[in-house]
């Protein structure tokens, strides 16, 4: 089970931050996040001080979650893009390497079609960077080295500590 | 699954409220939700029905503070308790940290908490978890009714491997936090094992 927790490191997240902005003005669009497919908010760029990411991040991954069910019945291995209209803003959620999902916000700034072509590279770059990521994590398990964990020392008091 | 992220000094665990369909898992988040500062919380979500039976899930992100200088971060979600819903219920299980099973004292429904047991171990089972392995925690919920099994049957019934458990009266917060601290306890010295191995 913890063998597939997810870390993240500096050097990767400043690459994947990069990207995602990088998509954002090239699509055109409002807002860009990538999220984990259990939920957390891995990064987000654009326009989102007044947007509850958190709650977005928990809801898209419930979406993609409940389509893969559906994908699963019909024997489809998954549906890998979701596309949701609305009258001002528009969503589209894409999968990347079967483990992150990233979320393009659009309005009429943009179109589907650019937000699609953005999105097709975009997905190339950071598929590369999150199987580094995994590479590296794995190599740190293996030699044993590790950025300082937090987890090292922690006693019952910090944990204690927590609820004040 | 957590997520650790020495980027932005954050950690972000998963723990699933379980329990039979009325047990009070959406309660015990509500109750939750209404007791915390409002700076460490974010918004609850309820994928509720009409009627405020859960759907999909309830979703209460809970900022605890820090550890060892990581902000410490519990997404806390609740399954729909409903039979009919085990589809959605599989789902929510997807990379957990952390279990509380919130059982229904009353005595007609020791049968519906032994099924909802049951079916948690088996939908666990198929996401590659032990029930046996994994940070767990056991709520005696609705202790202020009158009609209720005493604690020590509900153990024997639901907690044979004697994991904390609590009695608990959601609705006016009796025990709530006792078990959330609980299990929050449970799952960060999980991951400390996890980094020690």
């Amino acid at each position: 089970m913890l063998g597939s927790d997810l870390v993240m490191y500096e050097e990767e997240f400043k690459q994947i931050d990069a990207e995602l902005q990088r998509l954002l003005q090239q699509a055109n669009a409002k807002v860009v996040f990538l999220v984990d497919k259990n939920g957390q908010l891995i990064a987000a760029t654009g326009e989102t001080e007044n947007l509850d990411t958190t709650s977005l991040a928990s809801l898209t991954a419930g979406n993609i979650a409940a389509t893969g069910g559906m994908a699963k019945l019909l024997g489809e291995k998954e549906f890998s893009i979701l596309f949701h209209e609305g009258q001002r803003d528009n969503i589209h959620i894409s999968i990347i390497s079967q483990r992150v999902i990233l979320v393009v916000i659009f309005d009429q700034r943009s179109s589907l079609g650019l937000v699609r072509l953005r999105v097709k590279k975009s997905t190339e770059t950071l598929g590369n960077i999150f199987n580094q990521l995994l590479q590296k994590v794995e190599h740190e398990k293996v030699s044993g080295k590790r950025e300082e964990s937090p987890f090292a020392e922690i006693t019952d008091e910090d944990i204690d500590k927590l609820f004040g | 699954m957590s997520f650790i992220n020495y980027s932005s000094r954050e950690i972000n665990c998963k723990i699933v409220f379980y329990g039979p369909g009325l047990c009070g898992k959406t309660t015990n988040l509500q109750w939750i939700y209404k007791k915390t500062n409002p700076d460490s919380k974010g918004k609850m979500i309820s994928l509720a029905t009409e009627t405020e039976r859960t759907l999909f899930f309830d979703f209460l992100p809970l900022a605890l503070g820090e550890i060892r200088g990581f902000k410490t971060r519990f997404h806390l979600y609740t399954v729909p308790g409903q039979v009919f819903y085990d589809a959605s219920r599989k789902l929510i299980l997807k990379g957990v940290d952390g279990v509380v099973f919130v059982a229904d004292s009353q005595i007609e429904r020791i049968e519906a908490n032994i099924e909802s047991m049951e079916n948690l171990r088996v939908n666990l089972a198929e996401q590659g978890y032990e029930l046996e392995k994994i940070p767990f925690v056991v709520q005696y919920n609705k202790r202020d009714l009158p009609n209720i099994v005493p604690s020590s049957e509900l153990r024997c019934a639901l907690n044979p491997r004697n994991v904390p458990d609590f009695d608990a009266v959601a609705t006016e917060g009796t025990g709530v936090f006792d078990t959330l601290k609980s299990i929050a306890k449970l799952v960060i010295m999980e991951l400390k094992k996890g980094h020690e191995a």
